[in-house]
């Protein structure tokens, strides 16, 4: 009984803690370690410049003599000692992963952003006006579809060099890549969307806005797109995992992110080929890394396409 | 001025294409094949009169509101809303004639979007044509859900917090926001318990009285019918069969299908009256019966039912569509 009579709290903060998804995202202890090990991951990369102990990328402040230290071992010739060991360029691997895991989060945030927002534009337009504008965005969808995106991405990277001058590329590399991994992923959004307004532009609200004359655009951003983003940002979340792994595969084959500004897929690129020499820390950190930070967002995405299923609660 | 009309409609004819993709079509040798939602739907409606539609599922009741209000093009025929013949497209002018008709739908649950607040959607009409501005908006928001029964506080709340009745309360603000003079009201009442339905009638009937309202009931319900309308049209797979004064509609029905929804409506008073039930369904509209396209289900049906289309003709109460009525045969019968 007092459970049911307690006051509903206010405020902003209130509101949301008393919320069903804050109910469910507390009853769900995978959720709860998912998001602490995405938070740490995030506020690391974020704050890489403030917590990291070396500057990787300062060249002045290397040491090749540094090279190869094992992890919690003094160095052979300087006696430094470094957590998780240094590469072959003496880099301390701690802060290379610091500054990787911003580079790929980085990269993973701006495609699915980019991907997120192609997709619900098409999808809209495609679910409301229908007819052969539909049928043709649909069959693009369908065509990309049977391409494996990593493969599309390839391709676009390619071809996106070729048109940017040589003295552009490494600066240009990044957001080249942003474009890429994007254009592969947009299919999901706008089928989601697609799907989705065909079925919110039949509601009566939507009619009650055209009765009096509202314009497309409008009924299309101001009804129909928050009444359609719940499954996309489900999406988005699972797609966040998935971009950061296809920025990691494409940097891995070396036409990703330049060495010189290395993401966690550069990382592991340079970490692998030393395996069979024995140095197996400049490989192992990097990988638990991007491991971690791909699966606590997947079990994040998971949570929230199960949290917002009615059908399942 | 007063006289002409508030809305006439005529000729008002709407097919839908249902025929299969075309690949299908040739593969399987198939014709196009199209619906008739409405077909040569004439009336007219007078200034302060509430003016109902009745007809089964699938008549055309709701095909016909939604054209009046610009949702579904029409095939062919003209609406004209006070003398002007309505042009749904964009432009200065249709916007001065959309401010004077609103619509009320049915399912209250649908109509109001979830993640607005009620504030909003209320106002909704009054910011696209502009009526008010700032602070404005929310008293006159305040004001209509206040005449409508809720409470100006209610604006800030969302619909899910809201009853059937209340939601439909909240619609009704919606629709009288932008101070309309015609309101069509697409079954307001089929989606509410039988308690609140008489609530919001009642509301209804307030307003009109109160903003001078004029309104287009569609109802399947002969008993919110009887309650609300001045004159009523009844509607059989698209065609107006039927149109009279309401009160005579009860008493003297025309049309043989008008006689049998009238005997098919149950009564709490249990006359004991002995009744004929509705007899078979309503046909397929993709392949509508030919001539009267009441004839398989009719009593009285003669051999010129099934070879032509009856012509409007002019009765004591008002028009009907039966080929039995020059005769007079269905009064004796």
């Amino acid at each position: 009984m007092t459970e049911l009579h307690k006051p509903r709290p206010t405020g902003r903060f209130g509101r949301a803690w008393d919320s069903d998804i804050a109910y469910s995202f507390r009853q769900s202890p995978v959720a709860v370690v998912a998001a602490v090990v995405s938070l740490i991951l995030i506020l690391g990369a974020v704050f890489a410049p403030l917590i990291a102990p070396y500057d990787p990328f300062n060249p002045a402040s290397l040491n090749l003599m540094d090279g190869f230290t094992p992890p919690m071992e003094p160095n052979a010739f300087t006696g430094n000692v470094y957590w998780l060991g240094t590469d072959n360029q003496g880099r301390d691997v701690f802060s290379t992963i610091l500054y990787g895991a911003r580079i790929s989060l980085f990269v993973g945030f701006a495609a699915v952003l980019f991907a997120m927002t192609l997709g619900i534009t098409l999808g809209l337009i495609a679910g409301y006006r229908g007819g052969w504008v539909d049928s043709l965005l649909m069959r693009v969808a369908d065509v990309q579809l049977t391409f494996p995106s990593i493969l599309l991405a390839l391709l676009i990277f390619g071809v996106a060099r070729g048109f940017i001058p040589p003295a552009y590329r490494e600066a240009m590399a990044i957001w080249v890549l942003i474009v890429a991994i994007g254009l592969s992923e947009w299919v999901q959004y706008a089928r989601v969307v697609r799907g989705a307004t065909m079925v919110e532009k039949n509601k009566e609200y939507v009619q009650a806005a055209r009765v009096i004359g509202a314009h497309p655009v409008k009924i299309l951003l101001r009804h129909i797109l928050p009444n359609v983003m719940g499954p996309v940002l489900v999406i988005a979340t699972i797609g966040l995992a998935l971009a950061i792994i296809a920025e990691a595969t494409l940097s891995f084959l070396g036409v990703g992110v330049p060495p010189t500004q290395p993401s966690l897929g550069t990382l592991i690129r340079i970490g692998q080929q030393y395996l069979f020499s024995g140095e197996w820390w400049i490989l192992l950190f990097p990988s638990i890394t991007l491991l971690a930070l791909a699966l606590s967002v997947n079990l994040l995405g998971d949570w929230l396409r199960d949290a917002l299923n009615p059908r399942l609660r | 001025m007063t006289d002409t009309p508030l809305l006439q409609v005529s000729g008002l004819t709407r097919y839908f294409d249902v025929s299969k993709p075309w690949l299908n079509r040739v593969l399987e040798r198939e014709e196009k094949q199209f619906l008739t939602a409405a077909a040569d739907v004439d009336f007219e409606i007078k200034r302060g009169e509430t003016f109902a539609l009745v007809g089964e599922s699938g008549s055309g009741k709701s095909t016909i509101a939604k054209m009046i209000v610009g949702l579904v093009d029409p095939s062919r025929g003209r609406i004209l809303f006070d003398g002007q013949e309505m042009r749904f497209e964009q432009g200065a002018a249709m916007r001065q004639l959309r401010r004077r008709f609103q619509m009320i739908f049915q399912d209250p649950f649908a109509s109001l979007n979830p993640r607005w607040r009620v504030g909003s959607i209320i106002a909704e009409p009054i910011r696209t044509f502009g009526i008010a501005s700032g602070a404005d908006i929310n008293r006159e928001v305040g004001r209509l859900l206040e005449v409508v029964g809720l409470s100006a506080a209610d604006a800030e709340k969302f619909p899910h917090e809201f009853s059937g009745g209340q939601r439909q309360r909240i619609a009704i603000a919606r629709a009288l926001s932008s101070k309309p003079e015609f309101i069509v009201c697409d079954e307001p009442t089929s989606a509410l318990d039988v308690s609140v339905q008489a609530q919001i009638l009642n509301l209804m009937r307030d307003l009109q009285d109160e903003f001078g309202l004029t309104y287009l009931l569609i109802s399947h319900d002969l008993s919110v019918v009887r309650h609300m309308a001045n004159r009523i049209g009844v509607l059989y797979l698209g065609r107006l069969v039927e149109e009279a004064d309401a009160k005579r509609l009860f008493t003297e029905p025309q049309h043989p299908y008008t006689r049998m929804l009238l005997d098919a409506v149950p009564d709490l008073a249990l006359s004991g009256r002995r009744r004929k039930p509705v007899t078979g369904e309503i046909p397929n509209p993709i392949t509508p019966p030919s001539g009267c396209t009441f004839h398989p289900r009719c009593p009285l049906v003669v051999d010129i039912c099934k070879q032509q289309v009856p012509a409007v003709r002019t009765t004591p109460t008002g028009r009907a569509a039966c080929h039995l009525l020059e005769e007079s045969a269905l009064s004796s019968s």
